[in-house]
């Protein structure tokens, strides 16, 4: 069987900067990236709208663009890499089954990089009645038909669901001629960022329904409208608030889920809470040499963090290969989300490896004037104010040396929201 | 319109135009860019134009395109009609010109990804 120290799985920002990493700190270079796709580069290919790199280059480029800078850095490398090839199995013993035009073939791993990113809802997972006509897709779907094959989808268009995608889809489907009827969102807010709902629908007129639903898609060869209607804040339809919207397109776009079908085979422990595997700080998953990045590991609204993120788990992923009695299980502390944070990441913390970690949360709801803490043994080793939380953009946190040296170990570390009632007063 | 939302970063700064006299002010941009990029958007909002241009002979038959400096917000439809309109041979690097000066903007229309030759066999 073919062996390799590295094998990461999925070529897209997160497997690309993991692989780099890796590749730099390994003395025996043997490294692997393989990817489903025609091409290296993941998502950002179809990515083709300005806003990646800005904090990583400190420059605005396209999704493509950024996706070239590492796709260059591994071809000079001599990182090996297959595409146009399927992981269909992964098991503990870190080896791993391929298929392409060749063939099935088995390899073995030192080390594994998870970094398969993330798939779409679909128009199922939000259960709205009616037929099934042509016409209806998921915006990354919608996205790849028309950026990367270049049809043209439709003619009027509905899109449901306003945060990023939602909206960029909205202006690209405008400047090709495809007019949009409306966003409609069923929350009281979007979760996409500012810069998009200028930028992609105050641009071009669009309307943004917020608190608005689609009960139902009409039509039985192809779409032909649908009925939306205003919602209160349990999510209930307001009667007679109903209206029809005359369409022959409707994208859905309501989230993402990281792709874990193969991180289970492998025996990887999931949290709830991201649908991705729980990590420490050295990325490690609970399958032992298995690490996890990128948007397999929770979705991200910014490359730049997936690219930091992934590098960490590179570095750590090659350490593994040398020194892999410094990951043990019983080296752990937890670190726990609690009331207002959604999630956090790495959910946990290995002491062996105490270096300003970075912890990326979310809250579950939209707040005001809150104060982030961060609690162990009874004390609060870190305080932020925030004057303004939403569940559509990631928070992060430094545990800086300082914060470290003061954790008790035998002790979960807690991460909470509480309201702000000490004025003027910050630590950290 | 008084305020507008920064879109340089996703930050999205909100900044508002004031007038005390003669002077003009604005107030809420987080950095030198974003009070250059204010001062644009009051008088002459300009955008960036991405999309994509058919390409004969590449592994891949679109190639993702955009303006090199962003372009008055009202010509964005007229720069599309002309882009639709063209078609590169492969290879294609990054940074290739596709459209030098589109409408007079001083901006040009560059290639956003690297496209090589199909291989013919
Ligand atoms: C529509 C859209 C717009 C976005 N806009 C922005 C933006 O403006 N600015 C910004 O900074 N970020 C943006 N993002 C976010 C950013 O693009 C993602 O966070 C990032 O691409 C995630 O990287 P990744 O490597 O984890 O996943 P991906 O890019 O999804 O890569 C995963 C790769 O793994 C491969 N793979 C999966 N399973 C297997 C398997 N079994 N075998 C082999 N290969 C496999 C896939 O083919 C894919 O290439 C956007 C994302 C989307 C979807």
């Amino acid at each position: 069987m073919h062996e390799y120290s590295l094998i990461v799985i999925g070529g897209g920002p997160a497997g690309l900067a993991a692989a780099l990493k890796s590749f730099e700190n390994l003395d025996d270079k043997r490294v692997l990236i393989i990817e489903r796709d025609k091409f290296l580069g993941g998502i950002l290919n179809q990515c083709i709208h300005p806003g990646f790199g800005l904090h990583y280059f400190k420059k605005e480029l396209t999704g493509p663009e950024y996706a070239q800078r590492f796709i260059e850095l591994v071809e000079k490398s001599g990182i090996e890499y297959l595409t146009d090839t399927h992981v269909i199995d992964i098991n503990p013993g870190r080896e791993v089954t391929i298929v392409n035009k060749h063939g099935l073939k088995k390899l073995k791993a030192k080390a594994i990089v998870l970094a398969m990113g993330a798939r779409e809802r679909t128009r199922g997972a939000v259960q709205i009645p009616g037929t099934r006509p042509a016409g209806i897709f998921t915006a990354g779907q919608a996205q790849r038909f028309i950026n990367i094959e270049g049809y043209k989808i439709g003619k009027k268009a509905v899109i449901v669901g306003s945060g990023d995608i939602g909206l960029i889809m909205a202006r690209r489907l405008t400047l090709e001629g495809i007019e949009v009827k409306a966003v409609v969102e069923i929350m009281p807010y979007s979760t996409g960022l500012r810069r998009n709902i200028v930028q992609c629908l105050e641009d071009f007129g669009i309307p943004l329904l917020l608190s608005h639903k689609v009960v139902k898609i009409h039509g039985k060869e192809r779409v032909e409208g649908v009925t939306i209607s205003a919602v209160d804040k349990d999510f209930k339809e307001i009667p007679a608030t109903e209206r029809f919207i005359e369409c022959d397109t409707v994208l859905f776009s309501v989230g993402l889920i990281p792709e874990n079908e193969l991180s289970k085979k492998a025996g990887v422990l999931l949290d709830m809470a991201t649908g991705g595997p729980v990590v420490d700080n050295t990325f490690s998953t609970t399958a032992r040499g298995i690490f996890a990045c990128g948007n397999v590991l929770h979705v991200h609204d910014l490359v730049d963090n997936v690219t930091l993120e992934a590098e960490t788990a590179g570095k750590y992923a090659a350490l593994f290969c040398k020194t892999p009695e410094l990951f043990q299980k019983d080296q752990l502390t937890n670190i726990i989300a609690s009331s207002g944070i959604k999630y956090v990441v790495p959910q946990r913390l290995n002491k062996n490896f105490l270096e300003p970690t970075i912890l990326r949360y979310r809250v579950d709801n939209v707040y005001h004037n809150k104060v982030v803490t961060l609690i162990n043994s009874g004390r609060k080793l870190l305080r932020i104010k925030k004057q303004h939380l939403t569940p559509g953009e990631m928070e992060s946190l430094t545990l800086s040396e300082k914060i470290l040296s003061q954790i008790d170990f035998s002790q979960d570390i807690i991460l909470k929201l509480e309201d702000n009632s000490l004025k003027g007063e910050i630590y950290g | 319109m008084d305020k507008i939302t920064c879109i340089l970063c996703p930050k999205g700064c909100s900044i508002e135009k004031k007038e005390e006299g003669n002077e003009i002010k604005y107030i809420g941009y987080g950095c030198s860019r974003g009070l250059e990029y204010a001062k644009d958007e009051f008088t002459q909002p300009k955008r960036i134009l991405t999309t994509t241009i058919h390409v004969k002979d590449g592994e891949i038959e679109f190639l993702p395109v955009r303006t090199d400096k962003p372009i008055p917000k009202r010509l964005l439809f007229d720069a599309m009609a002309i882009l639709r309109k063209i078609e590169v041979t492969a290879p294609v690097k990054v940074g290739f010109v596709v459209v030098k000066n589109i409408l007079d903007t001083g901006a040009d229309v560059i290639a956003t990804r690297k496209v090589n030759r199909k291989s013919s066999f």
